[in-house]
């Protein structure tokens, strides 16, 4: 999750023709990250529409606005999601918000909860999504098919040690969830305007 | 008022769930969970020196947090944890726990009426037989059974070093080490204030996992948000009209191609065609198909200066059949999951490179070998080629597999209908067709 003194090719490269106004890349855009949008979105808020509707935002965002992103803070993909997060959280608030002000349920507390909440259950599954392969299969072994540290270690042709290294870490990882401020999870504000 | 209903609706049923991790709300510094430990070291020190009883406090103390945590993922894990019995590691208290009690009713009293009674179970330490099966019963059932049960197997907590301790609280926290191994660890979490700091994070932290939602993106979505965005700031390189079906089309493939295993990508897959005289077929797989495509459009990526996807193996071969066996037969193993990279890098390159030479370049020609097309047409061409094996391999792999939005396929089928003259000559000239008509004459 260190920082990398030159930002990916790719992003750059994809910053500059967005620039340009070129519809292509547009295009490119969606097809590498419309799935993550699309599923941070829904995991938020819950709901097929509304995802849509802040799959929309999100790459309307990044085609009118493709200089709020600066390849040296970081790659494209994490400033994507955290576009989406800020997005869908603002969503969720002001859906929520406008049902408790209808005389809906519920109390601003559990509104606030309920926020939060969503956050983080969007901020695990990006966690999870970005950490590395050895690791997201170790948590699949164990914690999806069941198998303890042992049978993981023989299912992914490491040692035992290994095996609990990766369950140990990928756990590690995924617990920041709860920190809106630590690298590696996409920050709550960061990014764009 | 839809809207929100839509959003209580998946909310509801957690909510109940949630309740636990009303336990997250201890999860922030200062909140009510940190309390539960606390009682568990309460319980821990009351119970010092008995065993059987010193697991039981670390059951109230980590127990709790997990079925905080984990309970909507967690019904399946506990139902699990009986199934691995011992194996289970921290899971396997709730049958553990269950024994405990089934036992206690065996010398007659309540596992609910006296917490006395499981001290006295497990103190007990009763000769029965560790029998099996190790799934314990429902309870309603064994209460009406009154059978006497094998006592709980406590595990000898193992001797390990610190380190070792540490490294195994990952797997701990996912229940995913041996009992014994989950007897050390949680005794030493008794003692260890660091390690028993990160096991409640790392528990919670297994509370987050979630099974990533099959989701399946609607492929019209493209399209709406990509002309949502262009409606807002016009571009100043478009995709040209010609180009765009094959955009679309080549974007839809790769998305059904996104979710793909291995088992899919070697789905066997016939491809039919029409040759001279007869239906032709030949069998291949999933990645054989693609690589048909990567090889085919090679021709037009040939054509606007891109590089071959064949590079020497084969590039003199200039008809689409002849590309597709060269490049079949130059890999020295059949296609795999590999070829989705290279054939969907020189398709957004296709198209990235046809709007560079903007709306004057539609009119060149590419060859296929025995006949040439506009790159206009050929594009429509392998738009329709991109959609007809598409369904193919969704067939294949019993997925379904939408047409082609209406104004992409009007395109196809208007190239269609103008190709229809020429090919039907062609095939008079071959003698394969009924000569035409004289004018004015009937059959």
């Amino acid at each position: 999750m260190a920082k990398k003194d030159a930002p990916p090719r790719w992003d750059r490269k994809m910053q500059q023709r967005l620039a340009r106004g070129e519809a292509a890349a547009l295009g490119e855009l969606y097809d590498r990250f419309a799935s993550l949008v699309y599923s941070l979105a829904h995991r938020v808020l819950g709901d097929d529409r509304a995802a849509d509707g802040i799959t929309r935002e999100v790459f309307a965002h990044v085609w009118e606005h493709p200089d709020t992103y600066d390849p040296k803070t970081g790659p494209l993909r994490t400033w994507v999601a955290s576009l989406t997060h800020r997005l869908a959280v603002q969503r969720l608030r002001a859906t929520e918000t406008a049902a408790l002000a209808q005389g809906g349920q519920g109390s601003a507390e559990e509104l606030e909860r309920k926020v939060r909440h969503a956050a983080v259950a969007a901020r695990a599954d990006y966690i999870v999504q970005a950490m590395p392969a050895p690791l997201r299969a170790a948590l699949e072994s164990a914690y999806f098919q069941r198998r303890d540290y042992r049978q993981t270690a023989v299912d992914l042709g490491v040692t035992e040690d290994e095996a609990r290294r990766r369950l140990r870490l990928g756990l590690q990882l995924l617990s920041t969830a709860h920190d809106t401020a630590t690298p590696g999870a996409p920050p709550e504000y960061g990014g764009a305007v | 008022m839809t809207e929100l209903n839509h959003f209580e609706e998946p909310e509801g049923p957690e909510e109940g769930t949630e309740d636990g991790p009303d336990g997250t709300q201890g999860r922030e510094p200062g909140g009510t969970a940190y309390e539960v430990p606390e009682q568990g070291g309460d319980d821990r020190e009351g119970d010092a020196g008995r065993y059987g009883d010193e697991r039981d406090g670390d059951t109230g103390h980590y127990g709790d947090d997990r079925g905080g945590d984990g309970r909507h993922h967690g019904d399946e894990r506990d139902s699990d944890g009986r199934h691995r019995g011992d194996d289970g590691g921290s899971d396997a208290h709730q049958p553990r726990d269950d024994r405990d009690g089934d036992a206690g009713l065996g010398s007659g009293a309540g596992h609910y009426g006296g917490g006395d009674d499981d001290g006295g179970a497990g103190d007990g330490a009763s000769p029965l037989p560790d029998r099996e099966p190790r799934i314990p019963m429902p309870r309603a059932s064994v209460e009406d059974s009154g059978r006497p049960l094998p006592p709980p197997a406590v595990p000898v907590p193992l001797r390990l070093e610190h380190g070792v301790l540490k490294s195994l609280l990952g797997a701990w926290a996912l229940a995913a080490c041996s009992a014994e191994e989950t007897a050390a660890v949680e005794e030493h979490l008794g003692s260890c204030g660091a390690c028993a700091d990160e096991a409640r994070r790392l528990r919670e932290a297994v509370g987050l996992l979630q099974r990533p939602e099959s989701l399946d993106l609607d492929p019209a979505l493209r399209t709406r948000v990509l002309q949502g965005c262009l409606d807002r700031r016009p571009p100043r390189i478009p995709v040209p009209e010609w180009a765009r079906a094959y955009d679309a089309e080549t974007a839809r493939l790769d998305a059904l191609l996104q979710d793909f295993g291995d088992a899919e990508w070697h789905a066997p897959v016939r491809l039919r065609w029409f040759a001279g005289e007869e239906a032709t077929s030949r069998r291949t797989t999933v990645a054989g198909v693609i690589a048909h495509l990567l090889a085919v459009d090679g021709l037009v990526a040939l054509a606007l200066g891109l590089d071959d996807p064949l590079e020497g193996a084969g590039a003199e071969a200039r008809t689409p059949g002849a590309r597709t066996e060269a490049y079949w037969r130059a890999s020295h193993f059949p296609p795999t999951r590999t070829v989705r990279g290279p054939w969907r890098e020189q398709s957004h390159a296709i198209v990235r490179t046809a709007s560079f030479t903007g709306s004057t370049a539609g009119g060149m020609g590419i060859s296929y070998g025995d006949f040439e097309l506009p790159l206009r047409d050929a594009l429509l061409d392998r738009a329709f080629e991109c959609w007809v094996h598409a369904e193919d391999i969704a067939e294949a792999v019993d997925y379904p597999y939408d047409p082609p939005a209406p104004r992409h396929l009007r395109g196809m089928i208007d190239l269609a209908a103008r190709m229809l003259p020429k090919v039907l000559a062609a095939r008079r000239q071959a003698g394969l067709a009924r000569p035409r008509p004289a004018p004015g004459g009937r059959r």
